[in-house]
């Protein structure tokens, strides 16, 4: 078993006011020198079988017509190693 | 893999001398032994877990019962009462064919570890209560108090506890037409966060929460079960598996709203094909309150197969499946030729369903897992049999010094200046001010049919039937520092004010829900507020003939050794025929004549003027004159029916000058007062006398308005016009709606924003 | 013969009586559609309602795009069918692209319900001939997600093509309904398709069309106008 991890962002020139007020909390709780936040989507898939090219490929078809909207949002699809659990 | 042998019935009577963790799991020896008296044998693990939650102060009323009683004892002959106290929720009668159902839980806890999700569950936990009963949800409200609104964790809490209210509510589809907020340090470290819910149906579909028929089916529907809330379950559950630590158990529960909204629609579509024999919510203690309720309210026993429960969380032992609080859950008891149906409706819904027992005869409950046998207890001795406590009270000593420092002697404003500037500090202080801050994140107008909520009216009012125009009215109200100075009177105030509301709105009040929030019974002092409370409700809701369909309450609210105020909050629920005759709050028609009515006497103590200006608690609260309330709501009542009055606004905290001005703003037209003769203008203004409104009366309506209060005996004084952009006070002071505005207004997000 | 239109319930779906009811009192006759169902019932109009439809996870309107119910409404859509989407409705008609940008958590964070005074900029709509061009109405308004976004390219080619449909007015006292709620772009309320058949937006016009209920009527013309237009069509 795989995992695909895909993380979906906000366009950088779309406001992200959430982003905003994280970053505004942060001198109130001592963190000095953080330019900027934005915030973002993780979307873990736990994939059965090989994540081949042509996974690989579907994934990004799905992140592209459905978990981003890519008129505001961009994406970006990585394999993530899964350790396997030591039994 | 070693694996201690399963903790069935026979296995617990082959071994007598287990030590068990009764104490870890909150009960007391006493108790632990009356559930083996009971039992005959010690509890398995499964049946510990069980009483001990459903013996639990929350769930058993184990130190107000016998006080709560009294409900009951001292209940007013009432026509409209449906179904009594003791159901998820009371049912009244609002006429044809049409019946109601309210009730209002305190959610105060969880609410401070995690405002949002306490929130919001406390939502979820009191609509399902509304839909167990057979009802289609109508309304929200929510009474809250917060510490002080200066405070840091305030701007931690109040912002959390209402994005969680209007995030979970909203996404129901339940309007939110009233509620409260309240400020006062005494809340610091316990907010009160108080949910309430309006439901109705057609009479021949109440739903009750019981087991019956033999063979039935019990099918669990709804969000799968996990870890959430089981606390002291988790101790059993490393007893029976010493191999297979558990995984980490949520601290937090986390709400689904679109989960709960499905749940709604699936059920009342299930109760519209008369699919439903009896139906529990699963809240509080879980699947061993709902089964064992469910058994012991039912003429049968019943049987359940745990492992048939669908789980979140496979690591999950049998006492925590048990004991789980998972929310948007239900439980259905449904004829075995109707279950088809049933899931064929959950599954049109995407809720998962489940069978997961069957009705029985006798009245042993009886829960397997594994093929053993766990539980099988007398579903009685779970659900109503737990223990009951009469605790020891008394008047506290300090109560006398409290009621002896009087306000009255507090320093009065010298000057009109000084008078003008108190009344701009007190409808600019947080109590008084605007909360539209908080109301505007509610949607209130969801399912189309409010008719007055927020600022509108005195109370929310909701339109029940479009045809004729039937409608029923909602007012919560509560006040600590009134209860503080005397509970007796201080819970007759709570009573009188929603009644007052209720009625100011042109509704009939008609039965009473309550939520009751007070510190600690083990402390004598507690327990007497709690009790003169419960009396001075209970005595006024017989003489007001309104009697209590059901109600919460909330113990244990205390930080250290310092209670909160007593705060009995007092929901009471109105019908009027036809909602286009209400009566709003706003001053909208220049020239109307504005009249006071009832007695003002000078009563200061407890006051919003002596805790503004002076931070000052003592005294006694005013008087309470029930009769004359009851008077005044008719009048009220008649006024709106007949079309004699376009605006009325009950006096309460902040005296006459608040609701004036919240009469002026709401409308946006402005209002000259005269001081009458007989009283002096600070004690015109501030005083909190009980028992008064004020009304704008059309001039036509004037004569017939009049020599209806004259013929009743109603003390009416006109004391002004609806006039002009300002609130003048002749000789005294003009204050412009501007100025009012930008005082009473931007008050909260300018603090918590 | 009257005139049925569909309003369709999406799993969280909240205001889908209300628009039902709406449509009721302009005297047309309205038709349930359920989500799960690629049937229309023939209906002459459609409206997707207001609400939480799966319960706005993911993103408002995101999932609900992908329902059976959306392959033929897109279909017709394209081909002619009139189509009002309000509030999430006009949250899912911008995940289908049927119109173009997207909605935005509001920019101060918090769900805002409130009566909102907005301005017709476009009365040639299937939806809105009832009204005048450039009438000033108030309508009520809630939601969370409601900040119109778009790139500057189709926010300029949507107001020279005059498919701005109605814009926030925000010259006037906040008391008073005015003010821009959510920080949508260009106060931009709700927008049109070129063809004028489809327009979605944020605003409840299912909301005013009692005076009783909902503080006026001022949303009634939406659903008369789509009436006129099926009548006489």
């Amino acid at each position: 078993m795989a995992r695909v991890v895909v993380d979906v962002m906000l366009k950088p020139e779309i406001l992200d006011p959430q982003g905003q007020a994280v970053q505004r909390a942060l001198p109130r709780l001592g963190f000095e020198g953080i330019s900027d936040v934005r915030q973002g989507k993780r979307f873990e898939l736990e994939v059965d079988g090989p994540v081949d090219d042509a996974a690989l490929a579907r994934i990004h078809e799905l992140a592209e017509s459905f978990l981003a909207n890519t008129v505001i949002e961009d994406f970006t699809v990585k394999v993530e190693e899964v350790a396997e659990a030591a039994k | 893999m070693s694996r201690t042998p399963l903790d069935t019935v026979e296995h617990a009577a082959a071994t007598p001398d287990v030590e068990q963790p009764w104490a870890e799991l909150g009960l007391n020896k006493d108790e632990y032994a009356r559930i083996r008296e009971i039992l005959g044998r010690r509890p398995t693990g499964a049946e510990l877990a069980m009483y001990s939650v459903m013996w639990s102060e929350h769930c058993s009323y184990k130190s107000s019962k016998v006080h709560l009683r009294q409900f009951g004892e001292k209940a007013p002959q009432s026509e409209a009462m449906l179904v009594g106290i003791g159901e998820n929720a009371g049912v009244v009668d609002v006429g044809q064919g049409y019946a109601v159902t309210f009730k209002v839980e305190s959610h105060n806890h969880p609410s401070y570890v995690e405002p949002y999700q306490g929130a919001a569950t406390g939502v979820g936990g009191i609509v399902r209560d509304i839909i167990a009963m057979g009802a289609r949800p109508v309304a929200v409200v929510d009474p809250l108090r917060f510490g002080a609104a200066d405070h840091p964790d305030t701007r931690r809490v109040l912002p959390g506890v209402v994005a969680g209210i209007s995030g979970y509510g909203n996404c129901l589809g339940l309007p939110n037409i009233g509620g409260e907020v309240v400020f006062d340090a005494c809340y610091q470290g316990n907010p009160l966060v108080n949910a309430g819910a309006i439901g109705v149906m057609r009479h021949e579909d109440i739903h009750l929460a019981k087991a019956s028929g033999a063979g039935n089916k019990v099918i669990l529907y709804g969000a799968r079960t996990g870890g959430d809330g089981i606390g002291g379950a988790s101790i059993l559950a490393s007893e029976t598996f010493d191999d297979a630590k558990p995984s980490k158990r949520p601290a937090v529960q986390v709400g689904d709203p679109f989960q709960e909204k499905l749940l709604i629609e699936c059920t009342l579509e299930a109760f519209r094909e008369k699919l439903v024999v009896g139906i529990q919510d699963l809240g509080a203690a879980g699947l061993s309150c709902a089964t064992s309720e469910l058994a012991s309210n039912g003429s049968g026993g019943m049987r359940v197969e745990l492992d048939d429960v669908p789980l979140r969380d496979s690591t999950l032992s049998p006492e925590e499946i048990l004991m789980s609080e998972s929310q948007e859950r239900m439980c259905a008891v449904v004829e075995p030729a109707k279950v088809d149906r049933f899931l064929e409706i959950c599954e049109k819904w995407d809720v998962i369903a489940t069978v997961i027992g069957e009705v029985t005869d006798g009245d042993r409950l009886e829960i397997y897992w594994h093929g053993g046998k766990i539980v099988d207890v007398d579903a009685r001795t779970v659900a109503h049999e737990g223990p009951v406590y009469d605790r020891p009270y008394a008047r506290p000593d300090w109560q006398d010094a409290l009621q002896a420092d009087d306000a009255a002697k507090l320093p009065r404003p010298e000057s009109s200046d000084e008078l003008r500037a108190q009344v701009l500090k007190l409808v600019g202080s947080p109590n008084q001010a605007s909360k539209a801050w908080i109301t505007s994140q509610y949607d209130h107008l969801v399912q189309g049919n409010t008719v007055l909520a927020r600022t509108e009216g005195d109370s929310g009012m909701i339109r029940v039937d479009e045809e004729t125009g039937l409608g029923v009215a909602i007012a919560t109200d509560g006040n600590g520092r009134y209860a503080k100075l005397d509970p007796y009177t201080g819970a007759q105030l709570a009573l009188a004010e929603a009644y007052r509301n209720v009625a100011a709105t042109g509704a009939k009040p008609l039965a009473v829900s309550d939520c009751l929030n007070f510190g600690s019974p083990e402390d004598p002092a507690v327990m007497w507020q709690f009790v003169e409370a419960v009396r001075g409700l209970a005595d006024g809701c017989l003489q007001l003939g309104t009697p209590v369909t059901g109600g919460n309450v909330s113990l244990y609210n205390q930080t250290g050794e310092a209670a909160i105020h007593p705060t009995p909050v007092v929901a009471v629920l109105g019908v009027i025929d036809d909602v286009a005759r209400r009566t709003p709050a706003a001053f909208r028609e220049e020239g109307q004549l504005i009249y006071l009515l009832g007695d003002t006497e000078p009563e200061f103590g407890g006051s919003a003027w002596s805790q503004v200006i002076h931070d000052h608690l003592g005294g006694l609260p005013p008087k309470v004159d029930l009769e004359r309330e009851r008077l005044l709501g008719e009048i009220l009542i008649s006024a709106s029916r007949d079309g004699m009055v376009d605006a009325a606004h009950d006096l309460s905290d902040g005296g006459l000058i608040q609701a004036v001005v919240e009469s002026a703003l709401e409308g946006g037209t402005g209002a000259r007062l005269v001081v009458p003769d007989g009283l002096d203008a600070f004690t015109f203004l501030f005083s909190e006398s009980a028992g008064r409104a004020i009304v704008s009366v059309p001039r036509s309506e004037e004569l017939r308005f009049t020599d209806m209060c004259g013929a009743r005996g109603l003390p009416a004084t006109r004391i002004g016009v609806v006039d002009g952009d300002a609130v003048e006070v002749q000789g005294e002071f003009t204050l412009p709606l501007a100025e009012l505005r930008s005082a009473h207004e931007g008050v909260i997000e300018g603090l918590l924003a | 013969m009257t005139t049925r239109i569909g309003v369709v319930t999406f799993p969280g779906s909240l205001d889908d009586r209300d628009a039902q009811r709406a449509v009721r009192i302009a005297g047309a006759e309205p038709v349930a559609l359920w989500h799960k169902d690629k049937d229309l019932k023939q209906v002459d109009a459609v409206i997707l309602p207001g609400g939480f439809s799966y319960g706005d996870y993911l993103r408002a309107g995101a999932i609900s795009r992908f329902s059976p119910v959306m392959e033929t409404l897109i279909e017709q859509a394209k081909a002619g069918l009139p189509v009002l989407g309000i509030c999430n409705g006009f949250q899912i008609l911008a995940e289908t692209h049927l119109l173009p940008g997207a909605m935005l958590r509001n920019n101060h964070l918090h769900f805002v319900c409130r009566d909102q005074k907005l301005r017709v900029e476009n009365a040639d709509t299937a939806w809105t001939s009832d009204y005048a061009a450039g009438q000033e109405i108030l309508i009520p308004l809630k939601n969370a997600d409601g900040r119109y976004t778009a790139d500057e390219y189709t926010l300029d080619k949507l107001e020279a093509e005059g498919r701005v449909a109605f814009r926030y007015l925000t010259d006037g006292p906040e008391a008073d309904g005015y003010g821009n709620p959510n920080g949508s772009l260009r106060n931009i309320a709700g927008i049109t398709n070129e063809a004028g058949n489809v327009v979605g937006l944020m605003p409840h016009p299912e909301h005013a069309v009692e005076s009783l209920t909902g503080g006026g009527t001022d949303g009634l013309p939406f659903f008369t106008s789509i009436l006129k237009k099926l009548v006489t069509a």
